[in-house]
C-alpha cells in the first residue's frame, strides 16, 4: 500500500454572489481539474455556493504563529486607528 | 461519533513538553480558546485528537457498508435516492475527519494503512448485519441519532479543524435521522407485516445503540485529560441518558416496544430508567468477533485494491497533461 501520495488541495467557496470565497476545508487530488470535481461532491452538496477555487496547500505562504504577537500587536496599541478614540461634541450629531 | 476511542488514554511514550508552553496550552484550553494546526500543542494532545479524529473517520466510511446493503433493494425510486444520498454524506463525512486529523501531521496513507491492516479501530456499531428494509430505519433513527447526541458538544471541540468538521456533520446528520424516523413511522402505518418489521429491527438495533456511547462511566478508563482539554464534554453515561430520554417516547409515538422489560420511567428524576447493558458483547464486537467485522474490512481491502487502477490513470493522465503543458510552454 505505498502508492504515490496525491498532493493536497485546499478549498474556497463563494455561498453567494456578493460575498467572498471562504475556507471550507482540504482534500487530495492529482491536478486542478481533479480537485474542482472533488471539491464540488464533497463540500457542495446542499447548495453551500455559487463558486469554487482550489489552490494547493504548498503554494499557500502563512505567517508563523510565533509572530503572533509581533505581526499584531499594533493593532492593540495603537487605539488611534479607532473612530472611537475621538470625541465628538453632542451637539455636532452623528458622523 | 462513536464516542469509544474517547475514553482511551494516550497511551504513547511519554514527552517531557516544556513547562511554560505546557501552561500557556492548558490556560488556553481553559479559557476556551480554539486550538490551530500551527500552534504548539503537547504531544499527548495531538495523539489523542489523531486517535480520536481518524476512528471517527473509519466509521464514516465502514458507516456505509450496512446501508449500501439496501441501495439496489430500497422499496421506491424515491427511498433509494435518498439512501444513495445519505451514504454520499458519509463518504463526505469521512473526507472532511480525514482532512483534519491530517492537519495534526498524519498522512491519508498512514490512515488509511492503519483501516485497513486492523490497527485502527471503527465503531462496534458498524459490525451488527442489516437484514431488512427496516434497519435502514432503525440506523437512520437510532444510530445516526446517537451520533448526533455525541457529535453536537464535539462542535466546541477546543481543536479547531475537528470542531468545523463537526459542524458541517451535525447539520447533515439531521436529514439521516429525520429520513430514518420516517421509514420507521410508514412501515409503522402499514400492514401489520411491516409494524412486525420495524418491531423486530428495534429489538436487534436498540442495545447495540446504547452502546456506541461507550463503556459505563465507573469502569471507563478516566478521560480526565480529554475533559480538561475540552476534547469531550459531557460523560459516556450523561450523553447516554440524554439519547434514552430523547428516543424512547420517538419509539412509544411508533408504538413499538423497547427489548427491555426493566425499562421504566422515573417520576422523581424525570428519566427513562434502562436494565442492564451486556458489555461483554460490546467488548467481543469491538474486538473484532461481532457478526460482521471479517466482512467489513474484507469489503474495504476490497474497494481499496478495486479502485487502484482508477488512481493510476489518474496519475498517469496528469502526468501527460503537465508535460504536454510543458512542451507548449517551451515552443
Ligand atoms: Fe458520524
Ligand atoms: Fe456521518
Ligand atoms: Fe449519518
Amino acid at each position: 500500500m505505498s502508492e504515490e501520495p496525491m498532493p493536497l488541495y485546499e478549498v474556497f467557496i463563494r455561498p453567494k454572489a456578493g460575498l467572498s470565497h471562504k475556507h471550507v476545508g482540504s482534500l487530495h487530488a492529482i491536478d486542478d481539474t481533479m480537485a474542482l470535481h472533488m471539491a464540488r461532491d464533497v463540500y457542495t452538496r446542499r447548495a453551500e455556493g455559487v463558486s469554487i477555487w482550489v489552490v494547493r496547500s504548498n503554494l499557500i505562504a502563512a505567517s508563523d504563529p510565533v509572530d503572533k504577537d509581533m505581526l499584531f500587536e499594533p493593532s492593540v496599541s495603537k487605539i488611534y486607528r479607532h473612530p472611537t478614540f475621538y470625541e465628538v461634541p453632542e451637539e455636532v450629531g452623528h458622523m | 461519533m462513536y464516542a469509544q476511542a474517547l475514553d482511551q488514554k494516550d497511551k504513547g511514550p511519554k514527552v517531557v513538553e516544556d513547562p511554560e508552553k505546557l501552561a500557556r496550552f492548558e490556560a488556553r484550553c481553559a479559557a476556551d480558546e480554539k486550538i490551530e494546526p500551527k500552534d504548539w500543542m503537547p504531544e499527548a494532545y495531538r495523539r489523542t485528537l489523531v486517535r480520536q479524529v481518524s476512528q471517527h473517520a473509519h466509521s464514516e466510511v465502514i458507516g456505509m457498508q450496512p446501508e449500501g446493503n439496501w441501495v439496489t433493494r430500497a422499496p421506491s425510486l424515491k427511498r433509494k435516492a435518498v439512501l444513495i444520498s445519505k451514504i454520499q454524506d458519509e463518504a463526505g463525512h469521512g473526507l472532511y475527519l480525514y482532512s483534519a486529523a491530517e492537519t495534526l501531521g498524519v498522512s491519508r496513507e498512514e490512515l488509511t494503512d492503519a483501516l485497513l491492516s486492523g490497527k485502527a479501530k471503527y465503531s462496534s456499531i458498524f459490525n451488527y448485519p442489516t437484514l431488512t428494509w427496516a434497519d435502514m430505519g432503525t440506523i437512520g433513527w437510532l444510530v445516526d441519532g446517537a451520533a448526533i447526541m455525541n457529535q453536537i458538544p464535539l462542535c466546541r471541540c477546543s481543536y479547531g479543524p475537528y470542531a468545523r468538521a463537526m459542524i458541517r456533520i451535525c447539520k447533515e446528520e439531521s436529514f439521516h435521522q429525520r429520513q430514518g424516523y420516517e421509514i420507521m413511522l410508514t412501515l409503522a402505518r402499514g400492514t401489520p407485516e411491516q409494524m412486525a418489521m420495524a418491531q423486530d429491527a428495534l429489538n436487534r438495533w436498540w442495545w447495540p445503540c446504547l452502546m456506541m456511547f461507550g463503556p459505563p462511566d465507573a469502569i471507563s478508563e478516566h478521560s480526565s485529560d480529554s475533559m480538561r482539554w475540552k476534547i469531550k464534554r459531557f460523560s459516556n453515561d450523561d450523553l447516554r441518558q440524554k439519547f434514552i430520554d430523547a428516543t424512547v417516547p420517538q419509539g412509544h409515538f411508533l408504538g413499538l416496544t423497547f427489548p427491555d422489560p426493566a425499562l421504566k420511567f422515573n417520576e422523581e428524576t424525570k428519566h427513562w430508567e434502562i436494565g442492564p447493558i451486556d458489555w461483554d458483547e460490546f467488548k467481543r464486537v469491538l474486538a473484532g468477533d461481532g457478526v460482521c467485522n471479517r466482512q467489513r474490512m474484507r469489503v474495504r481491502r476490497q474497494t481499496e485494491a478495486d479502485g487502484a487502477w482508477v488512481r493510476e490513470a489518474a496519475r498517469a493522465h496528469a502526468k501527460k497533461r503537465a508535460a504536454r503543458q510543458a512542451l507548449q510552454a517551451a515552443e
